[in-house]
């Protein structure tokens, strides 16, 4: 299936090729966990601090649950940040 | 001691300066900068009064952390009673002047009365003499520094000032020191402008020596140091990308308030982002962002340094704004950006550049213009009223022209100078303005933040986030996670925040430090500086007591419970997208809860006990 993926700050970089504004389509697998694609994106797993399914924040524990995507969902990522 | 024990104490109407010994008794109750200020505001002035008028005062304060080695020990704050709110007013900046009239050898300079002629005060340590300001009265902050370097002929004189906007009545103007830093908040450039005095300019060679134990002190400072470095957040979030990085965050999560808050996402975020800013432009090849940098002392430097494109129409013909500039912060990005539907990185970078130039808060003029344009779409203002300028969402042009014209009080600029309260009132739709206790919101929308709600309703200030940032908890997870979406537990949580914070803010430390420090990692630093025992236990407790030493200052001002609430449209308007959709603030659910934690009676007020309980 076809989501969306959004990598921020520092791990912009890790998007694939043609990725637009820091996003970019991808395709997954249905059984597909969240663990999976940030490994697959070399992403750190400690830099996957804000994990955001449609803007909704996921818990570490649900990250390796698969079924927690689906068909044009948007998953975005964020290592540890802050403002004000 | 860490303190000078000194105060400069000015009397604009006579022209005299004395020097009288700092309170050290408060100092032990309010420590210093917002607390300790906010204390002697409380004894000196008549609540009632006109905050325009003479009998306000205008404090500048530093904490006693402030100009020693501590990292981001530089920050001051200006208080006074606030022209925009009529409640009591504390804007606290970084940059380089704190440290340095530390080093002059003042803990706080108190300006009273009002000056018969525009005057500025010249401080070279112990010396301090009020100058006339003629020559720069009428001009900007930026020309102002300008002058003030070449009349003292030193390079390394600090400067705040205050610039146009301020001397034509702008009601949230601000006071800009080391030219792109601002004590930014509630008009207290408005009511130093009111008082004739133009500039403050200090040279410190003194040192700040007092502190009670300097090895320990040293150690201390130190190890705090090390947990900065070593926190992502404050050693490569930050420095990386400012606060800026939070546009994406704040927009993802359907929070960002977006054309007056009407909507809660903006389709043009990513464009003025941290990311936008770092990226190359296809115009010039160069990207917004230049660098960061960094107050004094601080070893997070989150600031911005930008600069446009020479060929964008706000400043083609324009060189004065060609080099680099203090640079947008995420609060300027959104108010001026998305809240004004505008997407033109460089267009906000401009307002950003001439709202430093001149002295202007970028939040409450943003937040202004964006009610400007609500109200513009609407017909209830028309291009008569605008000079033919056509304020519709997203205009560039629009933004552009508002923001020369706030800064220098010319036409439509003195109706934008009333803010969005005053602006909307004087149209006949209060309901359009944004604001709680007169004061413009910042960039967090309370329907997908519900701790952010309450946190504006009660803040002593009126709408703001720094006086209780719970987007840390709720949105980055900072301490720890809890859910935006609902009410149950932000009470206690603003509560937290809202007195922690005030103890950071009297210290001389940055609030950015609490991503990585809480008070447990500032009192050890206090410990060692400062005569008195302080411990993250008495510090929350001491928050506490300047939380509710404001809160009797606005009552009696006149404030009362029915101003700690909340745009109609915020709580009857539902979020219309993401993942707050179908949601409104939940205010009415938490506010019961918040004064029964905080020891008020139903209708708001202090009750005995706890004025005991706090020595107030
Ligand atoms: S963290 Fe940013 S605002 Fe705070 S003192 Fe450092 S540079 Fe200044």
């Amino acid at each position: 299936m076809k989501i969306t993926l959004k990598l921020y700050a520092t791990l912009g970089e890790r998007l694939p090729p043609g990725a637009y504004e820091n996003a970019a389509q991808i395709d997954v697998a249905p059984d597909v966990t969240l663990n999976d694609i940030i490994d697959r994106y070399k992403v750190p797993r400690e830099l996957a601090h804000l994990v955001l399914i449609n803007g909704l924040f996921t818990c570490e524990e649900d990250r390796d649950r698969p079924g927690t995507l689906s068909e044009g969902d948007t998953l975005a990522i964020w290592p540890p940040v802050a403002g004000g | 001691m860490a303190w000078t024990g000194k105060i400069l104490r000015v009397d604009l109407t006579k022209g005299s300066v004395d020097v009288e010994p700092l309170n050290m008794e408060w100092a032990q109750a309010y420590l210093g900068q917002r607390g300790l200020a906010t204390k002697y505001l409380v004894e000196e002035i008549d609540p009632k009064c006109d905050a325009l008028g003479p009998d306000n005062k205008l404090i500048m304060a530093t904490g006693p952390l402030t100009g020693t080695m501590a990292s981001t020990g530089g920050r001051y704050s200006v208080i006074c009673k606030s022209p925009l709110t009529g409640a009591v007013a504390c804007s606290n900046s970084g940059g380089f002047i704190g440290a340095e009239m530390k080093n002059a050898g003042w803990d706080m300079i108190i300006f009273e009365g009002k000056a018969p002629q525009p005057v500025y005060l010249h401080i070279e340590n112990d010396k301090a003499q009020l100058l006339p300001a003629d020559e720069i009265w009428g001009t900007s902050v930026w020309a102002t520094d300008e002058w003030l370097h070449k009349r003292h002929q030193d390079p390394a004189l600090r400067i705040a000032a205050v610039g146009r906007s301020a001397e034509q009545g702008c009601l949230y103007s601000v006071v800009i020191n080391d030219l792109h830093r601002a004590a930014g908040r509630s008009g207290v450039g408005t009511v130093m402008a009111s008082k004739n005095l133009k500039a403050v300019a200090v040279r410190g060679t003194l040192g700040v020596g007092n502190i009670k134990d300097p090895a320990r002190f040293m150690k201390e400072t130190a190890e705090a140091k090390q947990i900065l470095a070593e926190n992502a957040v404050t050693g490569q979030g930050l420095p990386t990308f400012g606060t800026q990085v939070l546009m994406n965050v704040i927009n993802e999560i359907g929070a960002m308030p977006t054309r007056n808050m009407r909507e809660v996402q903006f389709e043009g975020a990513h464009k003025i982002s941290a990311e936008a800013m770092a990226e190359p432009r296809k115009t010039d090849g160069k990207p917004n962002l230049t660098t960061n940098a960094g107050c004094f002392g601080c070893t997070i430097a989150c600031g911005r340094i930008s600069t446009i494109d020479r060929t964008h129409f706000t400043i083609e013909n324009k060189p004065q704004y060609w080099g680099n500039s203090g640079g947008l912060e995420y609060e300027a990005a959104w108010a001026m950006g998305s809240d004004t539907g505008v997407d033109d990185l460089d267009a906000v970078t401009y307002a950003n550049f001439v709202c430093n130039e001149d002295g202007v808060d970028p939040i409450s003029f943003g937040a202004t213009v964006a009610a400007a344009m609500e109200l513009y779409e609407n017909g209830h203002i028309t291009d008569k009223e605008t000079g033919g300028v056509a304020f519709k969402f997203g205009s560039a042009e629009a933004l552009a022209k508002a923001v020369e014209l706030v800064a220098t009080g010319e036409g439509f600029g003195k109706d934008l100078g009333l803010g969005s309260k005053l602006l909307c009132e004087k149209y006949g739709q209060p309901d359009l303005s944004m604001t709680v206790k007169g004061q413009e919101f910042p960039a967090y929308d309370p329907r997908g933040i519900q701790g952010m709600g309450l946190a504006y309703a009660t803040s002593n200030r009126g709408a703001c986030h720094l006086r209780g940032y719970t987007v840390a908890s709720e949105v980055l997870g900072i301490p720890e996670k809890t859910d935006p979406l609902v009410t149950e537990g932000k009470a206690g949580l603003v509560k937290a925040f809202q007195d922690a914070t005030a103890a950071f803010d009297s210290s001389g430390l940055c609030i950015f430090t609490s991503f990585a420090w809480t008070l447990e990692n500032v009192a050890p630093q206090l410990d060692a500086a400062c005569e008195g025992a302080w411990s993250p236990e008495n510090l929350a407790e001491l928050g506490e007591r300047v939380w509710n030493l404001e809160r009797e200052f606005n009552l009696k001002a006149g404030l009362t419970a029915a101003d700690d609430t909340l745009p109609k449209r915020l709580t009857t308007e539902k979020a219309n997208t993401g993942p707050a959709e179908g949601k409104v603030s939940g205010l009415s659910e938490m506010l019961p809860e918040y004064y029964e934690l905080r020891g008020w009676t139903k209708d708001g007020q202090l009750t005995k006990e706890t004025r005991q309980r706090l020595g107030l």
